[in-house]
């Protein structure tokens, strides 16, 4: 009987600890969920506000007119066939040399001193303000390389902006695979380019996605480094279509061509003193969030989609 | 069964289903002697350690799992699958050693001590003791008493895997349950490890999973033969290896399963 009692005392003090214990764990989701609740609300209001000033210009010929001096048949044409033709230069400028950086860094290069250098300066490239990637671009490829105000200077450089985002997060999903999936292909006689090839590539594609999407929704909403090489503030006509209809079908002009992007557009409204220009700022600026969350929506489906069916 | 024993815990009807609707556990109804080894033995996926795993609730860390039946725990009668029973109580006084050795990435020492840690235990001189009576139940006392600041990594896989049950003991469970605990490790190991299992089942009672039949024969008091998420055949384990009552264990622990 008192084995029993001694038992029933010893359960008594284990689930009073247990009481203690777990008011930490409410504590801590308690104000989590505040921090995370005031984000999302902050966010919620600015985005509310900027869609409910901007409502009333976001229809489709907001998106068909250029900008014109009056504001009510002003539009983004050329601000988002900018953006858009900006963000694919600094694509296929980007995402190749960050993935194939990120595999020589992680599964090529030597392990030492100098590869620990270059680690913390790829890191520190992600955090150096955007302003510094636009004067490096002005002295570098406009004046020096004479590459002049144009598409291909613009995404040169936001793609010198979104180049580290993509080399550590290729790195981050690379370090994730196991060693032993990597000694498995190695087994059977795999080379080092075949296992990153037919392996290490596959499986880390989830968050080498996840990565270019958010330097991609990264590099639309920037502007200071757009103003710095030069882009215009004002423009009622289209670089040359990148498609034609005469062999071979497609032309390079485009990249040589003036510009202006989104976040300029909505600078350049902002600063007007006129009110009805305001709304046409705050539409788009709701163009731009809304852009942003679209791309960030994808990245995540896709990191999910993708680490489904990976599982070690 | 022919000898009166204790039961510490026994499951009735028990059924378990993982979160994408596979039924792993199919009525299981068993006892665990008290001061007892019981072995789980069956081919691979036939549901051992998804049975052993529910005994300190492994499953509630993945969201949808679902429990059906009871696993009482005497002599309160605790059924630990109960939704009000936190699975927290239940893991303070059921502890379970990994198949593989999973030591932290900390001292041979901070091992030992986190059980007691996360009870809230501070006293200095306690630990000192509790972590010096814990390797020496799990017989690692003598070969890492001068280093019990070196990182666990250090240690060979055998020494590991004992750091790991005293990891488990430090904490006096009523219960241990070991999932294939040998399976990862060289004969010598796999000798200190079943020898270590036999001391150990003088204070309290063991549940085991293994692959390894000579294991479960050389070990265990009971024996329980799963197939297919059922329970074929539970009894002690000589019955078990020497007549069987079902074809289906016979068959297996002659090894003309298939």
């Amino acid at each position: 009987m008192s084995k029993v009692t001694g038992h029933e005392d010893n359960l008594n003090a284990i689930r009073a600890l247990i009481k203690k214990h777990k008011k930490n764990d409410r504590i801590f989701s308690y104000i989590g969920l505040f921090i995370i609740g005031s984000l999302a609300i902050a966010l919620l209001i600015l985005f509310l506000d900027l869609v409910i000033d901007g409502y009333p210009k976001i229809n489709l010929e907001f998106f068909s007119n250029f900008p014109s001096r009056k504001p009510e048949g002003a539009g983004i044409l050329s601000a988002w066939v900018g953006s858009a033709l900006v963000l694919i230069v600094t694509f296929f400028v980007a995402v190749p040399m960050g993935v194939a950086s990120g595999i020589y860094l992680e599964e090529y290069a030597k392990k030492g001193w100098f590869a620990d250098l270059i680690e913390i300066n790829v890191a520190n490239l992600a955090g150096v303000p955007s302003i510094i990637y636009g004067l490096l671009a002005l002295g570098l490829f406009v004046y020096e390389f004479g590459l002049g105000q144009s598409i291909l200077t613009a995404g040169l450089t936001l793609s010198l902006l979104m180049l580290p985002i993509v080399i550590v997060s290729t790195r981050e999903a690379i370090r994730a695979i196991p060693v032993h999936i990597r000694e498995a292909a190695y087994a059977v006689g795999a080379t080092k380019w075949q296992v990153t090839l037919h392996h290490v590539l596959q499986y880390a594609m989830g968050g080498v996605l996840t990565g270019i999407i958010i330097g991609m929704a990264r590099a639309i909403g920037e502007t200071a480094p757009v103003i710095t090489i030069g882009a215009l503030t004002f423009i009622a006509f289209l670089p040359p279509s990148p498609v034609t209809d005469v062999a071979p079908f497609f032309n390079f002009a485009w990249l040589e061509a003036g510009f202006t992007v989104l976040p300029i557009q909505m600078f350049n409204w902002i600063s007007r003193p006129e009110h009805a220009f305001h709304i046409n700022a705050a539409a788009t600026g709701a163009v731009i969030i809304i852009l942003t969350l679209l791309m960030n929506g994808i990245a995540i489906k896709l990191r999910y989609s993708i680490r489904k069916k990976i599982k070690w | 069964m022919a000898r009166k024993e204790i039961i510490k815990a026994e499951s009735k009807n028990f059924n378990f289903h993982y979160a994408d609707g596979t039924h792993a556990l199919k009525d299981i109804n068993i006892p665990l002697y008290e001061k007892k080894i019981t072995a789980l033995i069956g081919p691979s996926g036939c549901g051992k350690s998804t049975f052993l795993r529910s005994f300190n609730r492994m499953h509630d860390l993945y969201a949808g799992n679902k429990y059906n039946g009871e696993i009482i725990l005497h002599p309160d009668n605790t059924n630990i699958l109960d939704k009000k029973v936190d699975p927290i109580e239940v893991r303070m006084r059921i502890s379970m050693v990994f198949q593989k050795p999973n030591p932290f990435p900390k001292s041979i020492y901070e091992n030992v001590a986190y059980g007691l840690r996360v009870r809230g235990e501070n006293n200095k001189r306690l630990l000192d003791d509790k972590v010096e009576e814990a390797l020496k139940g799990a017989s690692l006392w003598n070969e890492v008493k001068d280093r019990l600041q070196d990182l666990a990594y250090n240690l060979s896989g055998g020494q590991q895997q004992r750091l790991c049950i005293a990891r488990a003991l430090a904490t006096d469970p009523e219960i241990m349950l070991f999932d294939e605990p040998t399976s990862a490790l060289d004969p010598i190991a796999t000798v200190n490890i079943e020898e270590l299992m036999s001391e150990l089942k003088k204070k309290l009672t063991i549940l085991i999973v293994t692959h390894n039949m000579q294991q479960a024969a050389r070990i265990s008091d009971y024996t329980a033969y799963m197939y297919l998420g059922e329970m074929i055949e539970f009894d002690e384990t000589d019955t078990i290896f020497t007549k069987p009552s079902k074809k289906e264990t016979e068959d297996y622990i002659t090894g003309k399963f298939g």
